[in-house]
């Protein structure tokens, strides 16, 4: 399993990539793997609004369904289409091809609060 | 022969013993065939193109099937040789009761006087009837111990809903609107789902270290915008609720009410009177407890029992008796109203009537006491060769997971599919969720000794191949029509019908 | 007596046997988990346990007697080929259970499949599901799927959608986030009002409910309705409680409706005094996710071989438990499997045929009705197999004349309708032969 170095990580197995003015999110590779095959992804309306910890959508395998839970407050400003007739980019390429969403943040201070890769794949093994 | 495409192969249909393919009915038969033969009319044929309005008739049933009779009889004969049903062998799913289906109550529920009567005829022409289902009423509130009873849920599901709705009109009655509904964590998905339709949130309650639940971590939960705790005794790790009277006093003296699933009953009957233990709703599983067949799927029947508290909230029509005759009461001001057309499942109800007047309160009382020894039986006899989470006598059901197999990388789906080679139903697998790998297995008291000894001795074998030679689970089931369906392609890009193929493929295609 | 030991094998050395293997005594033992106080003392009051043939006896003596019926209302007198009881008693389908272990279920799993096409293809819509209760419970989850969808509160229900119906619905939504309208029929054609209902229309409404037929027969135009409702973002719902009328209608899907939601009863299943029944519940492919109830899906195998499975589960209780998209989990399996045999003997040809005689016939009756002194057809819009007559004597007093001739004559409006207590509901299937419509019309006649 990898968890990239340059990425932050939400405790609800979210990965954020900061891009200056916006930031790309995606879930893990832990979480992918949870899952197994993802078959459908329900993602949000472009514009909306979500605070930290609220629930944007949904990631389904055939006996699963995991909540996309946002890991920062802000504004959703593009959704990865490709997803809807490719939803096994995120079991193949987590946080490449797979990327799920992109948002504008409302606080630059809120990826403080996010986890290293260090820090991530700590909890993992504390889960375990 | 004829063929079918998949995908861009063509496959030929193979007749190969029992086991032949069959297509679909819009890939046989064709234009000219006919399967109906339709009563006379001597009458004037009626000009429906002058009688209505050209725009609202439909030119032709596009896509459908013309068939002979002994097309559609091979075709159907020949898709139910492919399933297994509890005739054809053991069904050990838990909380399923696949019980036998006697044949008997299959043939009284089809006389003539039930089947062909219309839901409006005048009551006075349905005495018969209504004396049946009052009679069902009866019997069962005095086996779970309640006050009244609706047969109108068409379903155990459909028995939660109808619960919920009722308790909300009490509520609202009193002039309280609560929020919550208390939910262990071992409860069937049904009571979330229900709770959910019911507008409630739901709370989720986790059993302790013997699996059941502590009234300490109820007490913890309880309080004034809470409506209710769902609760199933005996519970789907297969044990009884032994605080169960303790946990009702606590939600009572809240102003809440305890509404028991009673999918398990036949652990119960004759043994223990729900109602007796402070339960103020349940619902009961025809289809389940009293015999009546699954059918695939349905029809079930999910009758809900109160205490007389909640009476005058009931759907209507409630059935009454005055002397002799009985009749239908429309007029319940306090009425939830309706859950479904008409008065339920009769159909369904005839059978469980006829079931317990040919097991009495003896029989019934048999039933249970077999179906816990059976379980108990089952239990010892695979504990040395699976993994038991809760090393303690259960009641109907057990629960066993696949942590002893883990190391040969073999899991519960494995095991499951193996017994299907050895002509077994596999029992339910990844139920209850508190479970890791769970197996659950209730064998009900159809089940003979040798039955159940064949069944160990499987299971026995199947961990010795886990161990010496996994790729048998993995690889099964091999003795199939088909093998390891692919699930993530039909989620993936669902084909939900066939449709008509485009005219440049040939026929089949799609 | 102990009959009942047919259905429970163990003899008493079975059962010595296996207590001691278990380790314990004596039966008792073996409810240990339950607190002495809790255990019953005495045994369970109910009678019997009755031997196979006094059952039998008890039975046969409980039957209503049989009548020529005119009876409609969303249950019909149909008929059933003999082929579908014959096939549906084959016990490898009626003794399983839910499809899950997709493997030994291909039987069930590919009929529901085919029972999926053939509902798509009835009511011209893109997926249908493996099943509901019945046609009001169908009609119910329709409206609140419509919620889920649209967010919105008002739902415009067409008075004239059958009774029972209207009250289910009326049970199965929260006050707290939804509210009925109930749009008006119009008095002369006993056609739902639309000029009221496009009054009605505007961006709070979630859904339009029509039924077609409607409960008095009358054949509803959906074309426009679908259109202004759509325009305003809302969904049209199309229900029905006579399936057989598809034989012959343009289906809802046609017209534009966004779930059809109906009962399949006259589909080969008996009257059986209200139930077992079957729901039916179509849909745009839009809205899949949103579908209560199971899904079968075409898939392949290991070795490529066509096979289907339940498929979307993640929308059902089992899995998305609160988040469900309905509570439902048995549904009406068995009965679906009927009306996939009876649409597989009728056919194409056959079911469009038998349209047409339930036409024919009804046609006949009202046309006899229509030239009796005192008595009227209510309603000038064409109707399909019943027809509302409005009498000038005490409806209910006519029809105990009727009875007395051995007649179930029709079905009197007032407890359904107020505003209709001269009216009767009259319903013409294949079943009644010439002879007992001019009979009827005999009875009807000299009664008047």
């Amino acid at each position: 399993m990898e968890f990239p170095e340059n990425l932050l990580y939400s405790e609800d197995h979210e990965w954020v990539r900061n891009e200056e003015s916006f930031v790309t999110i995606g879930i893990t590779d832990y979480a992918q793997g949870q899952l197994k095959d993802i078959v459908y992804v329900d993602l949000p309306e472009i514009g909306s609004e979500y605070k930290k910890g609220e629930s944007m959508g949904v990631v389904e395998s055939v006996k699963t369904v995991a909540d996309i839970f946002s890991p920062i407050t802000g504004r959703v400003i593009a959704k990865n289409l490709e997803l809807k007739d490719h939803p096994e980019l995120i079991n193949t390429d987590p946080y490449g091809k797979g990327w799920l969403l992109r948002m504008e943040l409302r606080e630059r201070e809120e990826l403080n609060g996010l986890l290293s890769s260090k820090a991530y794949q700590g909890k993992l093994s504390e889960e375990s | 022969m004829c063929s079918t495409k998949v995908g861009d192969r063509v496959e030929k249909i193979k007749d190969t013993g029992l086991l032949q393919d069959e297509p679909l009915i819009f890939e046989q038969g064709g234009e000219g065939r006919k399967g109906y033969s339709l009563p006379r009319w001597d009458g004037e044929k009626a000009k429906d193109r002058k009688l209505i309005p050209s725009h609202l008739l439909r030119k032709e049933l596009i896509g459908f099937p013309q068939l002979s009779e002994v097309e559609v009889v091979r075709h159907f004969t020949r898709l139910s040789q492919w399933n297994f049903g509890v005739d054809s062998g053991f069904y050990p799913l838990g909380s399923c009761t696949m019980k036998y289906n006697p044949k008997v109550n299959e043939d009284v529920a089809k006389l003539s006087g039930f089947a062909n009567i219309h839901p409006y005829t005048p009551e006075e022409f349905c005495q018969g009837l209504l004396r049946a289902m009052y009679e069902l009423e009866g019997f069962l509130a005095e086996i779970t111990g309640m006050d009244q009873v609706t047969l109108q849920p068409a379903a155990g599901a459909h028995g939660e809903l109808t619960g919920m709705m009722m308790m909300k009109a009490a509520l609202q009655a009193r002039g309280e609107k609560r929020k919550k509904v208390l939910v262990p964590d071992t409860a069937h998905g049904t009571n979330c789902s229900t709770s959910t339709v019911a507008s409630y949130q739901v709370v989720e309650i986790k059993s302790n270290e013997k699996g059941v639940i502590s009234p300490d971590k109820v007490a913890e939960q309880m309080d004034e915008e809470v409506a209710a705790i769902m609760v199933t005794n005996p519970n789907t790790l297969g044990f009884f609720e032994e605080h169960l009277s303790e946990i009702a006093e606590i939600v009572h003296r809240k102003g809440g009410f305890v509404y028991c699933d009673g999918a398990n009953l036949n652990a119960l009957m004759g043994i223990v009177k729900l109602g007796d233990l402070g339960v103020d709703m349940v619902h009961l599983n025809l289809h389940k407890t009293f015999s009546t067949p699954h059918g695939g799927g349905g029809p079930g029947s999910g009758p809900l029992a109160i205490k007389k508290e909640l009476a005058p909230f009931l759907p209507v029509p409630v059935i009454e008796k005055a002397g002799e005759a009985y009749r239908f009461n429309y007029d319940r001001p306090l009425s939830i109203g309706k859950i479904k057309a008409f008065y339920g499942n009769i159909g369904v109800i005839l059978k469980a009537y006829a079931y317990i007047l040919s097991m009495g309160a003896e029989g019934l009382r048999r039933a249970s006491e077999m179906a816990v020894l059976n379980a108990n039986y089952l239990m010892t006899g695979l504990k040395g060769s699976y993994h038991l989470p809760y090393d303690q006598p259960c009641v109907h059901e057990c629960v066993f997971t696949d942590r002893f197999q883990e190391k040969f990388h073999v899991s519960t789906l494995d095991i499951a599919k193996r017994l299907i080679d050895y002509g077994f139903h596999p029992p339910t697998i990844y139920f209850p969720l508190v479970v890791k790998g769970a197996l659950m297995m209730e064998p009900t008291e159809t089940e003979s000794r040798e039955g159940l000894d064949r069944f160990i001795e499987t299971m026995i074998t199947i961990a010795k191949e886990a161990e010496e030679n996994p790729e048998l689970l993995r690889q099964a089931p091999r003795k199939v029509k088909v093998r390891r369906l692919d699930e993530v392609l039909a989620a993936r890009k669902p084909k939900l019908k066939w449709t008509v193929p485009s005219p440049s493929f040939p026929k089949g295609d799609k | 007596m102990e009959d009942y030991l047919r259905y429970i094998p163990h003899t008493e050395e079975d059962v010595q046997k296996m207590l001691k293997a278990i380790g314990v005594k004596s039966i008792e033992d073996l409810f240990g988990s339950i607190p002495k106080e809790q255990r019953l003392s005495k045994p369970l009051d109910l009678p019997g346990p009755l031997s196979e043939i006094d059952l039998i006896r008890h039975m046969e003596g409980l039957q209503s007697p049989i009548f020529t019926s005119f009876l409609g209302g969303g249950a019909y007198d149909h008929f059933i080929p003999a082929v579908v009881s014959h096939l549906v008693s084959r016990s490898e389908f009626y003794t399983a259970y839910t499809p899950y272990q997709a493997e030994i279920s291909q039987g069930t799993l590919q009929a529901i499949f085919e029972f999926q096409t053939l509902m798509c293809q009835l009511t011209g819509m893109e997926v249908s599901n493996g099943s509901m209760y019945d046609g009001a419970s169908s009609l119910a989850e329709a409206v609140l799927m419509a919620h889920r969808i649209t967010g919105r509160r008002k739902i415009l229900l067409s008075q004239a959608i059958h009774p029972e119906y209207r009250k289910v619905i009326q049970t199965y939504i929260d006050p707290d986030e939804q509210e009925i309208v109930l749009i008006p029929y119009l008095q002369k054609e006993g056609r739902t009002d639309k000029e009221t209902l496009v009054q009605f229309l505007d961006q709070d409404v979630s859904a339009v409910v029509i039924q077609n037929p409607n409960f008095f027969g009358v054949i509803e135009d959906l074309q426009t309705i679908g259109e202004r409702v759509h325009q305003e973002g809302g969904l049209m719902i199309a229900g029905f409680s006579e399936a057989i009328a598809y034989g012959m209608l343009r289906p809802p899907g046609e017209f534009g409706a966004d779930i059809v939601a109906g009962e399949g009863q006259s589909l080969g299943l008996s009257l059986s005094f209200g139930g077992p029944y079957l729901g039916i519940f179509t849909t745009k492919e839009k809205f899949i996710r949103n579908m209560p109830g199971r899904l079968v899906g075409e898939t392949v195998d290991l070795e490529g071989k066509r096979g289907f499975v339940l498929t979307l589960a993640t929308r059902e209780q089992h899995i998305r438990r609160e988040k469900a998209t309905s509570n439902i989990c048995t549904n009406e399996g068995l009965c679906a499997l009927m009306a996939t045999i009876f649409l597989s003997c009728f056919g194409k040809k056959g079911l469009s045929e038998l349209a047409l005689m339930n036409l024919s016939k009804a046609e006949y009756a009202k046309k006899a009705a229509s030239q009796m002194e005192g008595c009227r057809v209510a309603f000038s819009f064409p109707t399909f197999n019943e027809f509302v007559l409005e009498i000038d004597k005490d409806p209910e007093k006519v029809l105990e004349r009727i009875k007395e001739e051995g007649i179930l004559g029709g079905l009197p409006m007032r407890n359904f309708y107020p505003e209709l207590d001269h009216h009767l509901l009259v319903t013409v299937t294949e079943m009644v032969t010439k002879e007992e419509i001019d009979q009827w019309a005999n009875v009807l006649e000299k009664a008047l």
